[in-house]
């Protein structure tokens, strides 16, 4: 990563740590975020993406660690770090008893606006989120994808130099997650920075400039999209061979063709591969053919983000093939 | 958001980047008592306390002792009404922090957090309201007492100036209950704390009878208890003989109330 220099860092935090009792949330965390760009931390339950996402917002004092904001301390200049950044948190950031409309003017007016000029913006963004109609109802009242979309245009009404959005789809269907990207690229066109939380790898590798993947409170691998799925493989070969007694010849047909290690599954009939570059994988089918092998299935997966946990914390290929078993 | 339109008015919305002034902390604070009083056009329920608790109160007390301590329900009505008003607005004030531990459960109070606004004015905010509320139960009482028969020596100015001291004891008072609110964990403990010292503070007074009629040891902590000079006060402007002391007396705690409460809720509040 090429040096910056201080002013086009949007976040810059180094060994952030917040501990909970004696449950370390946040475990040293660095994180540098260029201004303009889209970054994703990826991780899954209870990894520390919103504990993180608190401190970084001046929400919760960090237990060790700092992090420069926009150029500003999280905890000296806090209230300039506060002028310039809106979060989206986890759960709906609203008032749920209050109206569309009702929320927008009321936080309109939290963020110095006359009533009228609150009322006019408010307007303004519930129109181009596809939310006026609704503008009248109370919030409880709203599906997940309204809610979201209110929360954001509601962090969007002064629009900040720095966006927090905190699993800004999850639990939200095919459509109202592809509204809320739409929304997402739109703000950062506008020369918004923005930096997501999320669970899925593949709204991170969609959106994201830069990932970092967070697991028990550490960054356990940062980097673009390309170079994470590099590391951990584009994806996981599944093949099944017609006859057991074949698997042997079949699997080293395969290590040969795909340089990589093939493993047996328990399952007798069973081969799987980690692959990193997927011109090698039709390659393989040729090869079997070749070698007069018949195969019943053939298929290459997306890597879940199960299994870029596995490979990134390192746990034993063995345990892998194992859990699938079971599963 | 597929059709072009929309794009473009979202990218119309983004493009208009005015940043206003600061809100200042006046208009933060009403902003939030206007949040509290929508959800009471949502929630007309919520007024149940403030508008039950001065009938039931007042017919119950005066109807039940009347006969007994004084002789005739007229008389005691004319000594207990400021003593029941006194008493029914401090009660009516936990509910202020049992609220309020609601309401910071909730996902909004992250953006509160993260607005550049005045800290406090989430709080004042809502106490202001809360002051409407006192002021609304107040009437009630006065109202229905003045039908009942119960006559202010003073007037409409004693009257007056017998709900400012009150009004200024129960927002003080609310800082201890919204404190509380930051540490308690749930609604249930918060009441029974809250209970727990209201319930001797307003009895245990001169609510009800003359301090005189009580066993000594008694007599001392009705007298140093500070509804009881708040109770001074009040029936002191109603009746037209000030008693200044009490006034004083009132002031000084409220004033140290506030000084003590208000600052710890908000490094409670901050914590959070
Ligand atoms: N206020 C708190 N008190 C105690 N423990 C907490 C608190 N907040 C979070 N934790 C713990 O810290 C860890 C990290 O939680 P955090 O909410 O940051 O995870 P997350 O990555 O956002 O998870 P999720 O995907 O479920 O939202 C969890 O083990 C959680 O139980
Ligand atoms: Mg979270």
């Amino acid at each position: 990563m090429e040096e910056l220099n201080q002013e086009q860092w949007a976040i810059d935090a180094k060994g952030l740590v917040k501990v909970f009792g004696k449950n370390r949330a946040v475990d040293g965390v660095d994180l540098k975020v260029k201004k303009g760009t889209i970054y994703g931390v990826l991780g899954p339950n209870g990894a520390g993406k919103t504990t993180t996402i608190r401190m970084l917002t001046t929400l919760l004092k960090p237990d060790g660690g700092s992090a420069e904001v926009l150029g500003y301390n999280i905890i000296d200049d806090a209230n300039q770090v506060r002028q310039r950044i809106s979060l989206t948190g986890q759960f709906a950031s609203l008032d749920e008893d209050l109206s569309g409309m009702e929320n927008m003017v009321m936080i309109g007016r939290l963020f110095g606006f006359s009533r009228r000029e609150a009322k006019k913006r408010g307007e303004e963004l519930l129109t181009a989120f596809d939310l006026f109609d609704a503008a009248k109802r109370q919030v409880k009242n709203y599906s997940g994808g309204m809610r979201r979309r209110l929360d954001i245009a509601a962090s969007i009404i002064v629009s900040p130099d720095l966006l927090f959005l905190d699993e800004p789809t999850t639990g939200l269907d095919p459509r109202s997650r592809n509204q809320v990207w739409d929304i997402i690229r739109l703000l950062v066109k506008a020369g918004t920075t923005v930096l997501l939380t999320t669970q899925y790898l593949d709204e991170a590798d969609e959106l994201a400039d830069r990932i970092a993947v967070i697991d028990h409170g550490k960054v356990i691998a940062e980097g673009t999209s390309g170079e994470l799925k590099a590391s951990i493989g584009s994806g996981k070969l599944h093949v099944r061979v017609y006859d057991p007694e074949v698997r042997a010849h079949a699997a080293q047909v395969l290590e040969q063709t795909i340089q990589t290690k093939v493993l047996l599954g328990t399952d007798p009939l069973v081969l799987t591969a980690q692959v990193s570059d997927t011109k090698l994988v039709s390659k393989a089918l040729l090869a079997f053919e070749d070698a007069n092998i018949n195969i019943s299935d053939f298929s290459l997966g997306q890597p879940s983000l199960d299994e870029v946990f596995l490979t990134l914390t390192g746990k034993p290929a063995d345990d892998q093939t194992k859990e699938e078993a079971a599963g | 958001m597929s059709n072009i339109t929309q794009a473009e008015a979202i990218e119309k919305a983004l493009s208009n980047r005015v940043r206003p002034k600061k809100a200042s902390a006046l208009s933060a604070c009403l902003t939030f008592s206007g949040r509290m009083l929508l959800r009471i056009k949502y929630v007309p329920e919520q007024l149940f306390d403030i508008t039950m608790f001065p009938i039931i109160h007042l017919l119950m007390f005066t109807y039940l002792f009347g006969g007994a301590i004084a002789g005739s329900t007229a008389t005691y009505l004319q000594f207990v009404l400021p003593g029941i008003l006194v008493m029914t607005v401090v009660m009516i004030t936990m509910y202020t922090g049992i609220e309020l531990n609601n309401d910071i459960k909730k996902g909004i109070f992250d953006r509160f957090r993260t607005l550049p606004i005045w800290n406090p004015s989430v709080l004042v905010g809502a106490l202001m309201v809360d002051l409407v509320r006192y002021l609304i139960a107040s009437t009630i009482m006065l109202v229905l007492g003045y039908i009942l028969g119960f006559r202010a020596e003073a007037g409409f100015g004693g009257i007056l100036l017998g709900l400012a001291i009150l009004l200024l004891f129960a927002f003080s008072v609310s800082w201890i209950w919204t404190t509380l609110s930051m540490i308690m964990r749930s609604e249930k403990s918060l009441m029974a704390a809250s209970m727990m010292i209201l319930f001797p503070v307003t009895f245990v007074s001169n609510v009800f009878v003359a301090p005189e009629t009580m066993p000594r040891w008694l007599e001392a902590f009705v007298g140093v208890n500070p509804v009881s000079f708040l109770v001074r006060a009040v029936r002191g402007f109603m009746e037209g003989t000030p008693d200044y002391q009490a006034v004083l007396w009132v002031s000084i705690i409220s004033l140290g109330l506030i000084i003590i409460f208000a600052p710890l809720t908000m490094y409670l509040y901050k914590r959070k």
